[in-house]
């Protein structure tokens, strides 16, 4: 006998399992965020070139993956939202939105501070940096579309249509290092080479990277949760669980 | 196939058309989107001219002359092929150093020489302890001692 998948496609019975998973997702996320910052302050060495400064890899890399991660994670969402009606996606999509958002403007507020000192300036208009922006402007684009119109349902189809639309840049962020002359640096870290990075230190980064997810999923399920209540506040099944929590 | 699919299918046909006429768009615009300009390009004029640009390549090894008493430096930019001499006034960056990477702001003078106003280190993808980048470095080192014996 298969699960029913479809089950968890309801707001409703998503609702309580995301209830369910957030507890795990937090102790996750709190465990890999100490032993990744751990890691990477006290254990990793300086590096040879860029001494201590170097440590920006462990907020600045996890934080720009999740940026671009998130954003496909979206726009699929988005996507299956706008093909098959189904409700749970698109409040999938919103959910994501605001943290996407928020771990672009990490990334490239840390890259500033790192750029300052190491390129000599804060900010330049080469394509890693300027594509990076883009997608902050796409996440904006998305959450004040979505935040101008009343109806959810139209705002979730116009919403999708941005978020698919953008998705273009992802590839494009990612590959600018190799198809443009850029400041930024080639990636260090990619599926089909050897990583460019001492052991330690690639310990420390993917521990933040993983932290950086179940965070993630921490802060997007809870949004969620939120995003179905307000949604589905005239159901019978949301009327009961007021009753049930004022009983309490 | 039924309306839902049939949606699918238009979203994924424009998703691609959107991706192939982004691809012939950057395609266009390569030249614009070329952050700086190595030696051999600008040897081979396909930089701008009159205009400011930025080369980039590594600073020669042994190229970099101060001058005493101001923060004027002159050093060299190559790509290992070309190499273009450059003077700069001013403050220059922490991975500023021989044989790293270097991207230039400035206009080539009629003498050849590239006066920039800007200099920014272009940083490498390697990130190792001291330690290992020294046990590198002897090991290149005894490589080409072995080579010209």
């Amino acid at each position: 006998m298969a699960i029913n998948w479809f089950k968890y496609s309801s707001p409703a019975s998503f609702y309580s399992l995301a209830g369910k998973m957030i507890p795990i997702f937090v102790f996750l996320a709190v465990v890999l965020t100490i032993a990744g910052l751990y890691v990477g302050f006290f254990v990793a060495p300086t590096d040879f070139q860029q001494g201590e400064a170097y440590r920006i890899i462990f907020i600045h890399v996890p934080a720009a993956w999740m940026s671009m991660f998130l954003y496909v994670i979206m726009a699929v969402w988005a996507g299956i939202g706008l093909a098959f009606n189904t409700r749970l996606s698109s409040m999938m999509a919103t959910a994501i939105a605001p943290t996407g958002a928020m771990f672009t403007f990490l990334a490239l507020w840390t890259g500033a501070l790192w750029g300052k000192p190491m390129w000599g300036t804060w900010w330049v208009w080469d394509a890693r940096l300027t594509s990076e922006l883009i997608l902050l402007f796409l996440y904006i684009g998305f959450m004040s579309l979505q935040a101008a119109i009343d109806d959810p349902r139209r705002a979730d189809k116009a919403g999708a249509i941005i978020a698919l639309v953008g998705v273009v840049n992802i590839p494009i962020i990612y590959f600018s290092v190799q198809w443009w002359n850029t400041l930024h640096q080639g990636a260090s870290v990619s599926l089909n080479q050897a990583p460019a990075m001492a052991t330690t230190m690639l310990t420390g980064m993917m521990i933040m990277v993983f932290a950086s997810w179940m965070y993630s999923i921490v802060v997007i399920l809870k949004r969620v949760r939120v995003i179905i209540l307000e949604r589905e506040s005239h159901t019978a099944w949301v009327a009961e669980l007021r009753k049930k929590e004022a009983a309490r | 196939m039924k309306p839902r699919h049939k949606k699918l299918a238009a979203i994924v046909a424009g998703v691609t058309a959107l991706g192939v006429a982004s691809i012939l768009v950057l395609n266009a615009f390569q030249s614009n989107l070329v952050f700086f300009f190595s030696p051999t390009q600008v040897m081979a004029n396909e930089a701008p001219v009159g205009k400011s640009f930025r080369i980039g390549g590594l600073v020669e090894m042994g190229s970099i002359q101060r001058e005493d008493g101001s923060t004027t430096v002159r050093f060299a930019v190559t790509d290992t092929a070309e190499i273009i001499p450059v003077i700069y006034t001013g403050i220059l960056p922490d991975l500023f150093k021989e044989g790293k990477g270097v991207v230039a702001q400035g206009k080539l003078s009629d003498n050849g020489i590239f006066e920039a106003d800007e200099v920014l280190a272009k940083h490498d993808e390697n990130y190792m302890p001291p330690e290992a980048a020294e046990a590198l470095e002897q090991a290149a080192k005894a490589q080409k001692a072995s080579l010209t014996q």
